[in-house]
């Protein structure tokens, strides 16, 4: 399969689509409209003011140009590029759910309500007896669980000063332990790409705060260990914390609560299929054990103690708050849409696909997996190949390429999540993808893409010569 | 319902896969170990796609439907159809992070073109493409200021009327960086310069001050907090919003460092406190802003590109030394913002500011003319909202209002606070019937 993705040029401006400034801005003088003081305001503004059919050609050019799932396979490891159910926006959309934040609680029971039965949900999905939805992100949700075991180690009187992270684990698990004002202690992977007990052992102790886990890990390996993993840090006073970004791959088969974890985050637009937005929104609740309960932030939402409805309320020994107001409602709302969708059955299923495709994929490509056995990941390796130059002959095939180059444990590595949207053709054509990339002759893969909006970009001058804005393109 | 409608494969489909891997079941490719295996029934049932409609619809009509004059951080205009129209364009919606800028042009540029817009109005050269809301900006900033500020100091100076929740996060990140919150004093609704001048020495990293504060006031001596700052070698981080930058005094005029705040005021409905974080900041700190950045380059061919840039602050490289944690963001959020800026254009933004201006006062005006209500309480110029101070309990009375279908602010034993906006603006009259009547 080929694909030319769209693109629009003005060769004589080597530009593609103009940007907004280039089509006529305007400037406004503030100070002399404005019912202000002139001391109070600034004196103009100058922004583009284009008519709303060039508006919309000029964004419906620019989506011509933007990959996304509806456009084709989009394999990222460990991002989860699931279909996004259409009808969830119509479920987000309902204006009456649109409420501002400080109304009171009995004149916003259905927010409440929908709010706490997702909290149902997750705590069932993950094993866990409490959850907060404020956090709106995985990062974010990362943070809040860290600061929960900070809080709880200090409640107990126990300064603690260390969060011990695998070499294999996302970067954002050690900002966030440096974030709450942790040293990270990194652990290397063993022989097999899981985490060595030996290792573990002699990295934990009386410093350790909490031990950040994602399983299966970021080659898609279960970490069999799991239950004597989590003895060996309880043993040590730490708490377990678990990274939801693969979560995918358990739905119905284990719950990190089950496993010995004590803390943990959900990255909804992973898991539950909420539009990833270019980037964002997403939204990244977290759940707990009881004994950590207490610190959750706040607000929390329960049935009422009238029992009438439902009502906020601030957890005891709360760590306060982690965003301004509640997190991203609107994702919440699609969250809540899609496990409602699924049910056990649907839920368990997603993520027995997941795990076929991803394994059926491997099966189908020439790059060796060199861990297994993988669920709904694997990491390829490029080999000999430039894993990057591999990625950007690939973009020429009608795919998006994997996750390059990461983790690093895996040479060249190509990490790969098909997940459970993709149907056995796709699946064989983006096997032919892989193949025919990275059989391709060293110049193809160094030329490459072709078939793109844009041929290769030119990403170190992008870093030397920041120009970060159109003010600083005009001002060359 | 039997597995994912969203899953399609067809049986026969199945099999062939299984054959190929060589398994003869899906539950042969799962490793885990029985005593941590779990046997699916979470008890949750599979519904149609109606059925969840019907049902989600039916539990928001259980909201009570008010006319809202609130807004304390959260604010909602009017959203023109084209941004909604636009932004659901699934090529941007079903779209990730650009990691591969050569097939994602098209969201690279429209959040190039949002940073632009902020560097226009907020006067400073960077800002990146989204935190997640006005007060993890907040809380990102005070990092900033650690990083870059070699004063050896630990404390950051907020206002003392700072909402609630936006101080509960910024202490929450200052707690992991070793940083104090204190609060300087207000003087009529602003910043008591006076005290902030007397508190402010080596100790402080960060003076935080706010334009509009949260209870509406516009600030009136913004350069002196800037001097003040500059002079202890604090950095000055002023909040706003976007709609009021348009016409408040331009932050980099004032002399701030970084600006943070709200930029859902546009673009994002009111959303039950969902936002879209503003970052941005003089150049000197380009190398230590959090978030993602995009920049302007170009391809083999010659031609401009936008590529994410300066990923090494990031923590996908950095990891424990990175500027941030935050990977995913709010940049759907962004990209709704520019839409709705470009929609109404520098005019339209610059009318629905004086609009916030004029239509405040107008309210309070009209509220204070009523027996036992003093509005606005501060002597002030204002922005969207103001507050009242009542001679019967706050709470009482907005109680009365909600029964009328009026939601407001209780924020003191004998104060509430009332924000109006285009969208409520058609409603003042009646808002103010209202409250003849419970006052």
């Amino acid at each position: 399969m080929i694909h030319d993705q769209a693109t629009y040029a003005r060769e004589s401006e080597d530009v593609r689509e103009p940007l907004l400034s280039e089509k006529g801005s305007s400037t406004v003088d503030v100070s002399a409209e404005s019912p202000l003081p002139d001391d109070l305001t600034r004196e103009e503004v100058t922004l583009p003011s284009p008519s709303e059919p060039e508006i919309a050609r000029h964004y419906t050019r620019l989506s011509q140009m933007n990959w996304s799932i509806d456009s084709g396979s989009y394999p990222l490891g460990s991002c989860t590029m699931k279909y996004n159910p259409a009808f969830t926006e119509d479920v987000a959309a309902d204006p009456n759910a649109a409420v501002h934040p400080d109304r009171p609680d009995e004149s916003v029971q259905g927010n409440l309500e929908l709010m706490h039965r997702l909290q149902e949900f997750l705590a069932e999905i993950g094993g866990m007896d409490a959850v907060t939805l404020q956090p709106p992100a995985g990062a974010a949700g990362e943070l809040t669980g860290i600061l929960i075991a900070k809080a709880y180690h200090e409640h107990h009187g126990n300064d603690r000063s260390e969060v011990v992270i695998p070499a294999s684990a996302h970067g954002t698990n050690f900002a966030t332990a440096a974030t709450a004002g942790y040293d990270v202690v990194e652990l290397p992977s063993g022989e097999d790409g899981r985490v060595d007990l030996e290792a573990l052992t002699a990295a934990v102790g009386e410093d350790t705060a909490a031990l950040m886990l994602t399983n299966p890990n970021t080659v898609g390996l279960f970490e069999r260990d799991i239950a004597e993993i989590a003895d060996i840090v309880h043993d040590a006073g730490g708490l377990l914390y678990y990274d939801g970004a693969n979560l995918n791959a358990l739905l119905g088969r284990g719950r990190p609560g089950d496993m010995g974890f004590d803390v943990m985050h959900y990255n909804v637009h992973k898991t539950f299929a909420t539009p990833h937005g270019g980037g964002g929104p997403g939204a990244g609740p977290v759940g707990v054990t009881d004994r950590l309960a207490e610190f959750l932030p706040s607000p929390r939402v329960r049935e009422a103690e009238t029992g009438r409805g439902y009502e906020r309320f601030e957890p005891a020994e709360s760590i306060g708050k982690v965003h301004g107001f509640q997190g991203n409602w609107l994702v919440l709302i699609k969250a809540y849409a899609y496990i409602a969708r699924l049910g056990d059955d649907g839920l368990a299923d997603a993520a027995a696909k997941a795990v076929l495709n991803a394994n059926y994929l491997a099966e189908r490509i020439e790059l060796d997996v060199p861990h297994g056995p993988f669920h709904h990941e694997f990491a390829a390796t490029a080999g000999d190949r430039d894993a990057a130059d591999v990625a950007k002959r690939m973009l020429d095939f009608g795919v998006h390429p994997p996750t390059t180059k990461w983790p690093e444990m895996v040479p060249e590595a190509m990490l790969t999540e098909p997940t459970e949207i993709e149907n056995k053709s796709s699946l064989d054509d983006l096997a032919s993808a892989f193949n025919l990339a990275y059989s391709d002759v060293e110049e193809a893969l160094e030329n490459a893409p072709n078939r793109t909006a844009a041929s290769r970009i030119d990403q170190v001058g992008a870093a030397r010569n920041p120009r970060l804005s159109w003010q600083a393109l005009d001002e060359e | 319902m039997s597995g994912s409608p969203y899953a399609p494969h067809t049986d026969a489909e199945t099999e062939a896969m299984l054959e190929a891997i060589g398994v003869d079941r899906e539950e042969a490719l799962f490793d885990i170990p029985d005593d941590v295996a779990f046997d699916g029934a979470f008890g949750i049932d599979g519904h149609t796609e109606r059925g969840i409609r019907e049902e989600c619809a039916a539990l928001f009509e259980r909201n009570d439907d008010a006319v809202e004059f609130l807004g304390r951080g959260h604010y909602g205009h009017y959203v023109p159809s084209v941004v909604d129209h636009l932004s659901d364009r699934s090529e941007f919606l079903t779209s990730y992070t650009q990691y591969q800028p050569e097939v994602s042009q098209g969201f690279l540029q429209a959040l190039f073109e949002y940073q632009s817009m902020l560097v226009e109005l907020t006067g400073l050269p960077v800002a990146n493409c989204s935190m997640y809301d006005a007060a993890t900006a907040l809380a990102e900033a005070a990092m900033l200021a650690d990083r870059v500020r070699a004063t050896g100091g630990d404390v950051v100076l907020v206002p003392d009327h700072l909402r609630e929740g936006k101080r509960a996060v910024l202490e929450n990140y200052c707690d992991g960086a070793d940083l104090t919150v204190e609060a300087y004093p207000m003087d009529d609704g602003i910043a008591d310069v006076d005290a902030l001048t007397d508190r402010v020495d080596d100790d402080v990293v960060m003076v935080y001050a706010e334009n509009p504060t949260v209870r509406g006031c516009i600030e009136e001596r913004l350069a002196a907090i800037g001097d003040v700052a500059d002079e202890n070698d604090a950095l000055f981080t002023l909040g706003s919003d976007v709609v009021a930058l348009s016409v408040l005094e331009e932050p980099a005029s004032v002399g701030a460092d970084a600006v943070v705040g709200e930029a859902g005021a546009l673009g994002l409905p009111t959303s039950y406190g969902m936002g879209l974080g503003v970052f941005a900041c003089r150049d000197d700190y380009l190398r230590q802003v959090p978030g993602r950045l995009v920049g302007a380059s170009e391809d083999a061919d010659g031609t401009r590109a936008f590529t994410l840039t300066l990923q090494t602050r990031e923590q996908h490289i950095r990891k424990e030394r990175a500027t941030s944690n935050i990977c995913t963001n709010q940049a759907w959020v962004a990209l709704r913002a520019a839409i709705h800026a470009a929609s109404i254009g520098p005019d339209g933004l610059v009318d629905l500011a004086n609009d916030c201006v004029r239509e405040a006062a107008a309210l309070a005006a009209q509220i204070d003319e009523l027996p036992g209500a003093t509005a606005p309480v501060h002597d002030r110029h204002h922005f969207r909202e103001f507050t009242v101070r009542t001679e019967q309990p706050a709470a009482a009375i907005a109680g009365d209002l909600a029964n009328d279908g009026f939601a407001v602010h209780v924020v003191g034993e004998h104060l509430l606070q009332v924000c109006v906006t285009d969208l409520n603006a058609d409603r003042t009259d009646d808002l103010v019937a209202a409250f003849t009547e419970v006052i």
